[in-house]
């Protein structure tokens, strides 16, 4: 356990080295110069190559990735373009709402996705199962950035109940947390029914039912038990495009989080903050997967930690 | 995912004259049915946009616009609308289609083939080979895919075939990965080993004895693949780092209403349809060949 615990940590270290290099290769062998960029179209070759030399870009590649990699383990990924700000600084103050916006959007997923997912087990075969997937087919094939804008259309516009975007009140975080947690509520839903249709066909059900427990006892203590709890932990499996996601939710909802950030420094070609954004979310699928790693053979004690 | 063993039940044992069982099976699903018919109605218009469009879909047109300026509502002769500059919406979302699916379908086809490749080179050679192809793609599943696919964008500056590019280079780890879960099970079998032992070279014994067995399995994502990249165009061209103005793609057209579509909802939810019924149709016709290929996840 303890053994398994370790080799687990150490992979996950190693993954996130691998991140580092695979960021620093892909940002340094695209054809942008990063220190023209910062000197603008009009600027000298001189002040261009005064730049460079600043910042480190005349120093061969493993160098430069070496520099970096000891910054950033100290938590200092460089300097904004832009903004002259700190980027660790910059992704601080974007941390609160991403993960607030992360919380309420899984909530939802699960909110949505799981009583969904058990009702269309239950009823196998029926209209209930058939409109659940049909539910989850679209959920997962809807694209967010329409389906953000048609919440917005509907419920702050038409009928003003929510704010039209922004950041600040819980009613703030409703729609952009409905927006992410329906693709992921339509993913959830259908594995939710496969792990209850395996419960469910399991001779200890079987055996439950024909000693005459009440069905209802059934379903929530032998059934629920063993297909949803497990099914929880695939949260952390999900991270990856649930990350996506939150991108693409922020910048409809102008949510001031990670995703925003990177956005907005993508069209400004702010090449350490988007560097530093997508490393912290793959610092979060990392940690996800982990987690998810760890917690799924606690809740599930047929699989064994191996 | 497909499951380990899903290649010990191949194609299906049928003899080549009487029609395959998958294909029975395939048809006999409601679902993949209405997957195929979508996917086909996708791949028509696109191909005979020209014909069909109403409109030429880059004319700005005079009687576009309302006397303030603003779109027109559906109605004719513009049946879906027009845009902030006078073009017709609906002849921009057949052309869209094009784009679409281009976009989607070389950028899945390029992600199969990096799959392919990477997974059978790791789980055929084994060894090194397999030890770095395996631990890149560890390394690739970690990022997300839409964000980095949004900075690899921005930083290349996109044209049409970056995008596809782009997509290609975050979506084929999962293939990846199944395909070589898969090759490292065949190899393990007798036919295989039979092979190796009887001086059969390398290329054919991949071509001859393990590619085959892998075709369901391309075929399922050759297919479902789509509704990822289809989806991952109009997400990067929505955020302005896809396919540029004035092609008109439909996250682009989204993209450039988002600032006027509370007053002019027709131009969000046209294309947005489009993508919908484009990704839900690829996505059911996939899980009905992976149904009917019987590579299902263990239920």
């Amino acid at each position: 356990m303890i053994r398994y615990l370790l080799q687990r940590l150490l992979q996950a270290v190693g993954v996130m080295i691998g991140v580092t290099i695979i960021t620093f290769l892909l940002v340094f062998l695209l054809p942008a110069d990063p220190a023209r960029m910062i000197a603008g179209r009009s600027a000298t070759p001189a002040t261009v190559a005064s730049i460079r030399a600043e910042l480190g870009l005349d120093r061969p590649l493993p160098a430069q990735y070496v520099t970096y990699v000891k910054n950033l383990v100290t938590g200092d990924m460089g300097r904004s373009f832009a903004q002259k700000a700190e980027v660790t600084r910059l992704i601080g103050s974007r941390l609160v709402p991403t993960m607030q916006l992360a919380l309420a959007g899984i909530l939802f997923e699960l909110l949505i996705g799981l009583p969904t997912g058990i009702m269309a087990a239950l009823r196998r075969g029926t209209a209930v199962d058939q409109a659940v997937m049909a539910f989850a087919f679209v959920g997962v094939s809807a694209p967010q950035f329409v389906v953000g804008l048609l919440l917005i259309y509907f419920l702050s516009y038409l009928l003003p109940i929510f704010p039209l975007g922004g950041y600040g009140t819980p009613l703030h975080v409703v729609l952009p947390a409905i927006t992410v947690g329906l693709a992921g509520g339509g993913w959830y839903a259908r594995v939710t029914r496969s792990a209850m249709i395996e419960v469910l066909r399991q001779d200890y059900v079987r055996t439950a039912r024909a000693k005459g427990v009440f069905p209802t006892k059934v379903v929530f203590k032998h059934v629920l038990k063993n297909a949803v709890l497990p099914v929880v932990a695939l949260i952390g499996l999900d991270i990856g495009v649930f990350m996506g996601g939150i991108v693409i939710v922020e910048s409809v909802f102008g949510w001031p989080g990670i995703g925003q950030m990177i956005w907005q420094a993508i069209q400004l070609v702010d090449i350490p903050v988007i560097m530093g954004g997508v490393i912290v979310t793959a610092l979060f699928v990392v940690v996800g997967n982990l987690l998810a790693d760890l917690v799924y053979p606690a809740l599930d004690p047929r699989i064994r930690y191996s | 995912m497909a499951s380990g063993n899903a290649a010990q039940l191949g194609v299906g044992g049928t003899t080549r004259r009487e029609r395959p069982k998958w294909l029975k099976r395939f048809f006999a699903n409601r679902s993949a049915v209405i997957g195929l018919a979508g996917v086909v109605i996708v791949v028509v218009v696109s191909l005979l946009a020209p014909v069909i469009a109403p409109h030429d879909p880059a004319k700005q047109y005079f009687d576009g616009l309302t006397i303030e300026g603003s779109p027109l509502p559906p109605e004719r002769p513009f049946w879906f609308g027009t845009d902030l500059l006078g073009r017709d919406l609906l002849s921009r979302v057949i052309f869209g289609a094009r784009i679409s699916l281009l976009v989607g379908v070389v950028a899945n086809g390029a992600a199969v083939l990096i799959g392919l490749v990477v997974g059978v080179a790791a789980g055929y050679f084994r060894g090194v080979t397999e030890t770095i192809l395996m631990r890149v793609t560890d390394v690739m599943t970690a990022f997300p895919a839409l964000i980095l696919a949004i900075a690899l964008a921005a930083i290349l500056r996109p044209s049409l075939w970056i995008v596809a590019l782009v997509i290609a280079l975050v979506n084929w780890v999962w293939i990846a990965r199944a395909i070589y879960a898969q090759v490292l099970s065949i190899g393990r079998r007798e036919f295989v080993e039979a092979a190796g032992a009887l001086g059969v070279g390398t290329m054919r014994t991949l071509f001859k004895h393990i590619l085959p067995h892998l075709v369901s399995t391309l075929m399922v994502f050759g297919t479902l693949g789509i509704s990822t990249t289809v989806l991952l165009e109009a997400s990067l061209s929505f955020l302005g780092v896809g396919v540029q103005p004035p092609t008109p793609s439909w996250g682009g057209i989204i993209n450039e209403s988002q600032s006027y579509f509370l007053n002019a909802p027709w131009l969000v939810v046209f294309p947005g349809v489009a993508i919908l019924l484009t990704s839900l149709s690829f996505n059911l016709l996939g899980e009905g060949l992976r149904d009917a290929l019987d590579l299902a996840e263990r239920r």
